[in-house]
């Protein structure tokens, strides 16, 4: 239970800067997701908070301390790694005891916490078997055990669900968020699974090239994508290059009002956001239909040849050949990777 | 019929290879047990033990065997304690050169060792060092560097990085580390490189003929004499057999903790 203050974060590896620049504020009991594709600097930012990496510059605060200079075993906090890492050598207890034993805790008051935090991960009784014989997700579970019996200030979680399958993931997930609810732990959790942000953060901090994108909730980041990169990056978007000429782009034979400046623009539009609008739709023709089961994710060209996504209801019926006529609904537009303009009821 | 036809060369290979490499070692079984053997009959005419009974009473051998054992503990030990720090060095410490280090220990050990070690007698012999335990343990020695660098530098490599750094995590210091996780994580295969190392030198000839020679005997330099000097074949097969034994127990152990891919490891892939 802490609060953790990243303050202009930089991490270089010879000429390449993994993370630059970092500046993000966790509350005390909060669970942030770093969300990125690989490469991202996401995995890098949680091993320089852990201590397994030096910061190339700024700092990091734990309740107001600055910890980067410490070695990882003088920090307060607890990493589940994606690859468990738990020591084949010994059993589970010893796995989960080993922290404490380090610390000089007397043998009962050991025994008592490991069977406690084998009891929250679900692993009672489980204490005598050797970790390679537990199966992936029980493994990842004595990791977290491991993690949690040392009570840190903050746990650290490297995609921690990335081996296992979905299904196991998904429950996993939900028992990490009721233990990490429970607790009350200020956690940071490592993905590039944006489902698993979209399911277990309180905020998301996108990441792209060790830059931070964007930090929000959940429905922030979904709804009002700050950056193009996010935009594209969260969920399904129609990213269409466009030209604004005079406060009005040509699209599809229409003109769309864009009250921006003239020049280039992305516009961000999710295929969900498409209403039917036989009076002043586009005319589209639909090129292919794929069943994604409570509905249908229809790709359709415009009349000037434009592709784009668009989700109906499956009872619609649409097949390949259609010709549909559909209204965009509210959309964003992007310049130079940055949100200029945001349409509230779609267009005019 | 076909699947037969198939593999009858594979057979052939299999027979011949049966037949040159079994053939010579069953030979020296049945001299182990051979009383008497006359020529033209295929097997011992007469089976027994006694030539174990006299090879045992022989008070040569059982000094040779605890010269053996004390010029080969001596030098595993030595090895353990030079080449393990070096080879977690090799594994987990880069410094410049490191490459270039471990192939020079590779081009030394594909020099023919006898030019090596004949070399090495002569210098010893300015140093009054032939035939003395001394000599002997440093000429073994440098026969085990290279075993006892690769194989632990394989073993340190394959201990899990996110291991060692978990450990961190939960507060032991590198240390600690050290003892309580990538210790126990390389020690079969460590285990495997010492006994390996055990083997080979207990059963050394070269070295410990051209600088032991004529004060220090250790058991294969007996094995030898018996075998170049007696008329009775039998002690040579006695002390080959019961000397067969534990290295064969220490082979099996050996590869039974060492993956195919240590070897290479080792190596740096």
């Amino acid at each position: 239970m802490a609060r953790l203050e990243l303050e202009g974060v930089s991490k270089s590896f010879g000429n390449t800067v993994a993370v630059n620049t970092l500046s993000i504020g966790v509350n005390d009991g909060e669970l942030l997701c770093l969300l990125g594709s690989s490469g991202s600097g996401k995995s890098t930012l949680l091993r320089m908070i852990g201590g397994f990496e030096l910061t190339s510059s700024g700092r990091i605060l734990i309740d107001g301390e600055d910890v980067a200079a410490k070695p990882p075993e003088h920090r307060p906090t607890a990493m589940v790694f994606q690859s468990h890492a738990l020591w084949t050598h010994m059993t589970v207890s010893e796995n989960v005891a080993f922290g404490l034993r380090l610390r000089g805790l007397p043998r009962a008051e050991v025994a008592t916490k490991v069977t406690e935090a084998l009891e929250m991960v679900g692993l009672a009784g489980y204490g005598d078997r050797r970790t390679p014989n537990l199966s992936g997700g029980q493994q990842q579970r004595v990791a977290i055990a491991r993690c949690l019996v040392l009570r840190p200030k903050i746990l650290l979680m490297d995609e921690p669900f990335a081996s296992l399958d979905q299904h196991l993931r998904e429950r996993l997930r939900d028992e990490v968020r009721a233990i990490q609810k429970k607790l009350a732990i200020t956690t940071i959790f490592v993905t590039h699974a944006q489902d698993e942000a979209l399911a277990l953060a309180d905020r998301i901090a996108v990441m792209s090239m060790g830059k931070l994108e964007q930090i929000g909730t959940p429905d922030e980041i979904y709804a009002r994508p700050a950056t193009a990169f996010v935009a594209g990056f969260i969920g399904t978007m129609n990213l269409i290059e466009l030209t604004v000429s005079s406060g009005a782009t040509s699209l599809g034979g229409l003109q769309l009002a864009t009250p921006v400046a003239d020049g280039p623009i992305t516009l961000a539009l999710r295929p969900e956001d498409w209403q039917i609008d036989p009076a002043q739709g586009f005319a589209l023709t639909v090129t292919r239909v794929i069943n994604l089961g409570a509905h249908a994710l229809v790709e359709a060209d415009l009349a000037d040849g434009t592709r784009v996504k668009i989700h109906l209801p499956k009872a619609s019926g649409v097949k390949v050949g259609d010709s549909l006529r559909l209204a965009p609904g509210p959309f964003a537009l992007y310049r130079d990777n940055a949100a200029i303009y945001r349409s509230e009821g779609g267009m005019v | 019929m076909r699947a037969l036809r198939f593999h009858a060369p594979g057979m052939i290979l299999a027979l011949g290879l049966i037949l040159f490499i079994l053939l010579p070692v069953l030979t020296v079984f049945l001299w182990a047990f051979a009383e008497q053997w006359f020529y033209p009959s295929l097997l011992p005419t007469k089976w027994g033990f006694r030539f174990w009974h006299a090879v045992m009473a022989r008070p040569d051998v059982w000094r040779a065997l605890l010269t053996s054992l004390q010029t080969t503990s001596i030098v595993t030990a030595l090895s353990a304690v030079i080449c393990l720090p070096a080879a977690y060095a090799f594994a987990r410490m880069p410094f410049p050169g490191r490459q270039g280090l471990m192939m020079s220990f590779m081009m030394a050990s594909a020099f023919p060792r006898f030019a090596i070690t004949i070399s090495l007698a002569v210098l010893f012999l300015t140093f009054g060092l032939v035939g003395t335990i001394t000599g002997v343990v440093i000429v073994q020695l440098l026969g085990t560097m290279l075993l006892m660098i690769w194989l632990p530098t394989a073993a340190f490599r394959g201990v899990s990085p996110a291991m060692e750094e978990a450990a961190r995590d939960v507060g032991a210091g590198p240390i600690r580390v050290f003892w309580s996780i990538t210790l126990p994580q390389a020690a079969p295969s460590l285990g495997a490189a010492l006994l390996l190392t055990f083997v080979w030198t207990f059963y050394e000839v070269e070295g410990a003929w051209l600088v032991g020679v004529p004060r220090v005997q250790t058991m294969p330099l007996l094995m030898m004499q018996m075998i170049n000097n007696q008329l009775v074949v039998q002690y040579g097969a006695v002390l080959s057999v019961a000397l067969w034994v534990p290295s064969l127990v220490a082979l099996f152990f050996a590869r039974r903790v060492l993956g195919s891919d240590t070897f290479a490891k080792g190596l740096g892939a």
